[in-house]
């Protein structure tokens, strides 16, 4: 088996690893880099569990040839939170009770993350539709929805206070 | 299976020459699932994303130029295409989720020649056109020229598309397109409906009407077009256009949906389309005089 | 009893409700919303789930499945499989020990023959062999170059198939339960039967009588993680398995019956469970883990891809359904007749026991008979799924009383009201009702600015309501005091929906010390005691029991120490806001870490296990209310509102009782207006992706508003009543009245797809 040679950044790290061409992000970003924040739950792009920033971009990782992320950058759930800090996005999941079982969730707050740097001041509505790619089965959105809608909010005054 | 990023057009061909047993992806988001579920592997993959000339949306003159692996959501994020073509914007807005939107490509929506691709029945009612790389040297089809039945197309093996080009559209026109699916996100067309309509005042003066998802390939309504263009969009008009959407119909009972369902809601989508396009094309008219 | 009676002992009973949330009202602890244990490692993606798992030198295994919906296996060939690289170990059913001779439970040797097909398959995807090889796409590869011959024989897909003169028997050899053997349909397991009254008295006292047939399709959990399992044997004969499930010591018993080993050879570790809904309290693909690590003497992991998942867990049962209600004008409920059939899929067990127990539950009705029907079919063998069998019954029974009241002109709540359940009614399956809260929640739904609202054009409203037994069982909880006093409560009672923050809360309230100096935890099967599974709305109610025994007796040690530390007597020492304190003042106080710096001297360390099976599950009522706008050229449904009243008895933990209410609705808003599960003919399931499994996305939604009604459960130390499962019961109901009142048509048929919607308003339009 040919196996292609792939380097990256990775949440800060240079990393690179051997894949074979036909092998998902997904699976490399799990198996290879030990990644395991990354979920798999349909492998087919339906419910958004493996939700990563592909160069600034959320993307499905299981929808990615691990060899395309060749000079890529790529962030993972592993990297939102800061060393001592939790992103805002994550403390107001766990304020809001917006988990339950909890295997949706990266998905969900790196979705929200790809929202809010686009559009930092979203509707109900528009927080419903960027969500959309990505399934919960625990909640009905509820909690979630709110979450993210509290998160804004909150990175919106943090803002105005730095300024 | 092997892996190979071109950064050329010159470059992409000679791989392809090189390897008949291959296959080009732009976003991979049909390519993925459907390896996944067991097509045989191609004994490699081309991504063609590397290459500069197929990614990127520009104006120049009176013509806009997409790259063929540009991502959707680069389409719909430019606010002067989305002034221009706002339903063909919609359409490729519709291909699957943020997530998908950041991978799919008006050309991987193209090529994987699904009846139910989002953007094909809009792009083929704004005369669309495509560039295509071929060994013998480029040359430009019309968007409808491309898919010949369901995961079919006209381009010859080694073949790929490098852009497609759209005129800006005239005075006092414009586009919509619209979709039934049963959530609001997430789902295949059960019926896809395009309009784009020309306005005098009152009166149609240009309209192509197709409808996706209701045959093997897209659908035009030549019946439809004829019904309206002369009209003032009276009712009758409007339903004339139902009806003759309604007929144009040959679709399959499926998964998805019924015979007697998606012809039905076809002359409901299509009727609608036009009534949206007919109002954007009146405020482009607004626009332009106040301009 | 008139109507004037009945509201008047109603009334009462709501001014008692209040006395009894002022009591709810003095808890420090129990009712306020603190971060959950699992919470920031679920944020940073740190939680470990069944695939998350990695040993050293891990194989991965994958599955062979037939692609026949019935058929006998004549051979199995192997031989190339095993030869192939990287491949490590193969097995069959060969590889199993046949359980039928065994004396084992007709229920084990189903499962036994579910996990692994013998002589023959019965649906498209039963397992017929495993792999464990280096990679998986090398265990694929194997997988797929195993040669099975197969002799194909006829199936059966839908209940009429199965039952109809001369369909193909699944298991000639079944002999159905509590039916003459010469009244036996084929393929039908057992009948069911509730009755009580006289019928036909009941429908000759009946004013108005409306009778409808209904029909519900399977539908799935649609948990998000898939399937997944990693065992690892060891040379003498021990065995760890990690895995995601609703009871881990279940899945132990189930797998070693299976497997023949002994149980408690094996160590189950329960990993974080990404969703269950029912569907995961029994096995696949645990039991060929540990047996192709067995084989290979390597740790195997195990996870299956989401079409398997839809392929070959368990669904939930599609049903046939009749019902017949009978009124007085005034709107009593004289008689209701009514005949369940659900799909058990490939082996019997559909939940039409509970089904016929549930179905009019809510309800006082004088006369009824209630008859279900188990029937086995070429499909997957059905599992749990909230509230199981209950739904698709009230969807039935909820549409019909709309009929009734419509027919009568009575609000829909208040017909409710008049035949609703109290406290003191004989159950319909059974049991004398003690204090339930079903009135409450209508009246909660009644009083509601949501029901108060107009509603806009093309718009509908509808109620329903529901009934769930809720269970208690088996739990086991310990309670260790660190050395510098804080705490640790660990169950065996896997955490679905937040329940370790519902332990802690508990712990806090019962010792006075902050919740969030609390480490709750889940212990592995040799750790902790013995635990029913993770179901039936049982965790806070029973778990949480055995949580406040221990607390409650290490409440007690923890005096008697502090007596001794002080050297006073006993009775002179109680504990106040989490500190030992002496009744004249004259010691101080000692704090938790003050006794647990001296516990060498006192006794030792300081830890209670309290194991309890708990009794009384306070009932679970939910009732709904719903507006959809129908587009009424494509028949497309949207819901524009939604609000939900369900009897938490007390709320532990208020945001993860509002989870549980408003998950449930919207699983039942997917099970009423699209998912289902679609079979091409040959048997093979045509929508085995999240793409044409239509489950409810975010857009799709509205907020779902939650009123939560707390009557107490008054079997319980804090008036708990399970709140997992009866949030879904009424909302096929309600949706489907919601549509009536919508386009004026009634759908009896699921899902109410924009296709049915559509039809129905072009049949009426005529």
């Amino acid at each position: 088996m040919t196996r292609t040679h792939v380097q990256c950044n990775v949440n800060g790290d240079e990393v690179d690893f051997l894949t074979d061409p036909a092998e998902s992000l997904l699976n490399a970003l799990r198996d290879q880099l030990g990644l395991l924040g990354v979920k798999e739950g349909c492998g087919t792009g339906d419910c958004g569990a493996c939700s990563i920033m592909l160069d600034d971009a959320v993307t499905c990782a299981c929808l990615v040839f691990a060899a395309e992320a060749e000079r890529s950058t790529i962030v993972t759930i592993e990297g939102l939170a800061d060393a001592d800090k939790l992103h805002p996005l994550q403390q107001c999941f766990l304020e809001g009770a917006a988990l339950q079982c909890g295997v949706c969730t990266p998905g969900f707050l790196i979705a929200a993350k790809a929202l809010l740097d686009r559009n930092p001041d979203p509707t109900e509505t528009e927080v419903r539709y960027a969500l959309a790619g990505n399934l919960c089965r625990c909640t009905g959105y509820d909690k979630i929805i709110r979450s993210v809608l509290a998160a804004a909010e909150e990175m919106r005054n943090d803002h105005g206070v730095s300024l | 299976m092997r892996y190979s990023a071109p950064t050329t057009v010159d470059e992409a061909l000679a791989t392809l020459t090189a390897e008949p047993n291959a296959r080009v992806f732009a976003g991979a988001t049909d390519l993925i699932p459907q390896l996944r579920s067991g097509r045989p592997e191609p004994a490699l993959i081309v991504d063609l994303k590397r290459i500069d000339r197929l990614r990127g949306v520009t104006l120049t003159d009176a013509t806009w130029t997409i790259g063929a692996a540009t991502p959707t959501s680069h389409l719909t994020r430019n606010a002067g295409f989305a002034a221009d073509f706002p339903g063909l914007t919609e359409a490729a807005g519709l291909i699957g989720s943020d997530q998908i939107q950041n991978r799919s490509s008006l050309g991987g929506n193209l090529c994987n020649a699904s009846p139910a691709a989002d953007s094909v029945p809009a792009l083929i009612a704004n005369d669309a056109r495509v560039v295509v790389a071929s060994a013998s040297g480029e040359r430009v089809v019309r968007v409808d020229g491309i898919t010949i039945g369901p995961g079919a197309t006209s381009l010859a093996p080694g073949e790929f598309i490098i852009e497609f080009q759209l005129d800006r559209p005239a005075a006092s026109t414009s586009d919509a397109y619209l979709r039934m699916i049963p959530r609001t996100e997430m789902d295949i067309a059960v019926v896809g409906a395009a309009a784009r309509i020309t306005t005098d005042g009152g009166l149609c003066t240009g309209a192509t009407i197709v409808l996706g998802a209701v045959a093997p390939i897209a659908t035009r309504v030549n019946d439809a077009e004829t019904a309206l263009v002369g009209s003032t969009f009276t009712d009758d008009a409007l339903a004339a256009v139902a009806a003759a959407a309604s007929a144009a119909c040959d679709p399959i009972d499926d998964k998805r949906g019924t015979i007697a369902y998606r012809r039905q809601v076809a002359g409901v989508l299509a009727r609608r389309a036009v009534a949206l396009a007919r109002m954007r094309s009146t405020a482009s008219s607004n626009e332009s005089s106040q301009t | 009893m008139t109507a004037t009676d009945q509201t008047a002992t109603k009334q009462t009973a709501t001014e008692q409700t209040t006395t009894e949330q002022t009591a709810a009202a003095a808890y420090k602890w129990v009712g306020t919303r603190p971060v959950r244990p699992d919470g920031v490692d679920k944020v940073t993606g740190k939680a470990q789930f069944g695939a998350d798992r990695v040993l050293p030198g891990m194989l991965e295994g994958v599955v062979a499945r037939s692609p026949h919906a019935h058929a006998r296996i004549v051979s199995i060939d192997t031989t190339a499989a095993a030869a192939m690289p990287g491949v490590h170990a193969v097995i069959t059913g060969a590889d199993f020990p046949d359980l039928s001779d065994s004396g084992a439970s007709a229920d084990d040797v189903s499962r036994s023959r579910n996990v692994m097909a013998r002589d023959k398959v019965l649906y498209v995807g039963h397992v017929v062999a495993a792999v464990a090889a280096q990679t998986r796409r090398q265990a694929r590869a194997a997988a797929d170059a195993i040669v099975v011959e197969y002799d194909v024989l006829d199936h059966v897909l839908t209940l009429d198939q199965a039952t109809a003169d001369g369909a193909p028997l699944l298991h000639p050899e079944m002999v159905a339960r509590g039916i003459d053997p010469e009244d036996a349909r084929p393929n039908t397991a057992s009948r069911v039967a509730h009755e009580r009254g006289d019928l036909d008295v009941g429908f000759a006292n009946a004013d108005v009588i409306i009778e409808r047939s209904f029909t519900t399709q399977a539908v799935h959990q649609g948990y998000i993680e898939p399937h997944a399992a990693v065992a690892d044997v060891t040379r003498d004969g021990r065995a760890e398995l990690w895995c995601s499930s609703q009871g881990h010591f279940a899945i132990r018993s189930m797998s070693t019956t299976v497997l023949g080993w002994e149980l408690s050879d094996v160590k189950v570790t329960p990993a974080e469970i990404g969703g269950g809904f029912g569907g995961k309290t029994t096995i696949y693909l645990e039991p060929l883990s540990l047996l192709l690590s067995q084989r290979s003497g390597r740790p195997v992991r195990m996870v299956m891809d989401r079409n398997e998942v839809f392929t070959a867990s368990g669904p939930t049962s599609g049903s046939n359904i009749r019902v017949k209600l009978g009124a007085t004008a005034a709107g009593a409920l004289t008689a209701a007749d009514i005949m369940l059939e659900y799909e058990a899929g490939a082996f019997p067990g559909s939940p039409v026991g509970a089904a016929a127990m549930t179905a009019i539950a809510c309800y006082d009705v004088p006369n009824f008979s209630v008859v279900g029907f188990d029937v086995v079919l070429n499909r997957p063998k059905t599992a749990a799924y909230r509230a199981p069998g209950a739904p698709a019954a009230a969807f039935a029974v909820e549409s019909v009383l709309d009929e009734v009241a419509r027919e009568l002109s009575i609000d829909p709540i208040d017909l409710r009201l008049m035949n609703a359940a109290v406290e003191g009614t004989q159950a319909s399956y059974g049991p004398t009702f003690p204090r339930i809260g079903f009135v409450e929640t209508l009246e909660a739904i009644r009083h509601c600015d949501h029901y108060q609202s107009p509603l806009g054009p093309n718009q509908g409203r509808g109620i329903g309501c529901g009934f769930w037994f809720n269970v208690g069982g088996n739990s086991t909880a310990t309670v260790n005091v660190h050395e510098d006093g804080r705490l640790t409560v660990m169950t065996g009672s896997p955490d679905i929906g937040g329940s370790r923050s519902s332990m802690a809360l508990f712990a806090a309230e019962e010792l006075g010390i902050d919740v969030n100096t609390i480490q709750s935890i889940i212990g592995d099967t040799d750790t902790i005691g013995f635990a029913d599974v993770t179901g039936g709305s049982r965790v806070t109610l029973s778990t949480g029991a055995a949580v406040i025994e221990a607390c409650r007796e290490m409440r007690e040690d923890l005096c008697r120490r502090a007596a001794l530390m002080w050297d006073v007597d006993r009775d002179l020492v109680e504990w106040v806001d989490g500190r030992a304190q002496h009744v004249d003042r004259t010691e101080t106080p000692l704090s938790l870490a003050d006794v647990a710096a001296k516990a060498g001297r006192t006794g030792g360390p300081i830890s209670v296990t309290a194991a309890m099976n708990m009794r009384g599950a306070g009932a679970g009522f939910s009732t709904q209310v719903v507006d959809v706008e129908i587009d009424p050229e494509t028949g497309q449904t949207s819901v524009v509102r939604f609000t939900t009243a369900q009897d938490a008895g007390t709320a532990i933990h208020p945001s993860y009782v509002e989870g549980q209410m408003q998950g449930g609705v919207v699983q039942g808003i997917g099970w009423a207006l699209n998912e289902t599960y679609t079979y091409r003919e040959d048997g093979s399931l045509d929508n085995d992706s999240f793409l044409d499994y239509r489950v409810p996305v975010a857009s799709d939604l509205p907020m779902i508003d939650t009123i939560i009604v707390e009557v107490p459960n008054p079997a319980h130390p804090y008036g708990v009543r399970g709140v997992g499962e009866v949030g879904i019961v009424p909302t096929m109901g309600a949706v489907a009245n919601a549509i009536h009142d919508a386009i004026g048509h009634r759908l009896c048929d699921l899902p109410m797809s924009p296709m049915r919607i559509l039809d129905a308003i072009n049949q009426g339009n005529g």
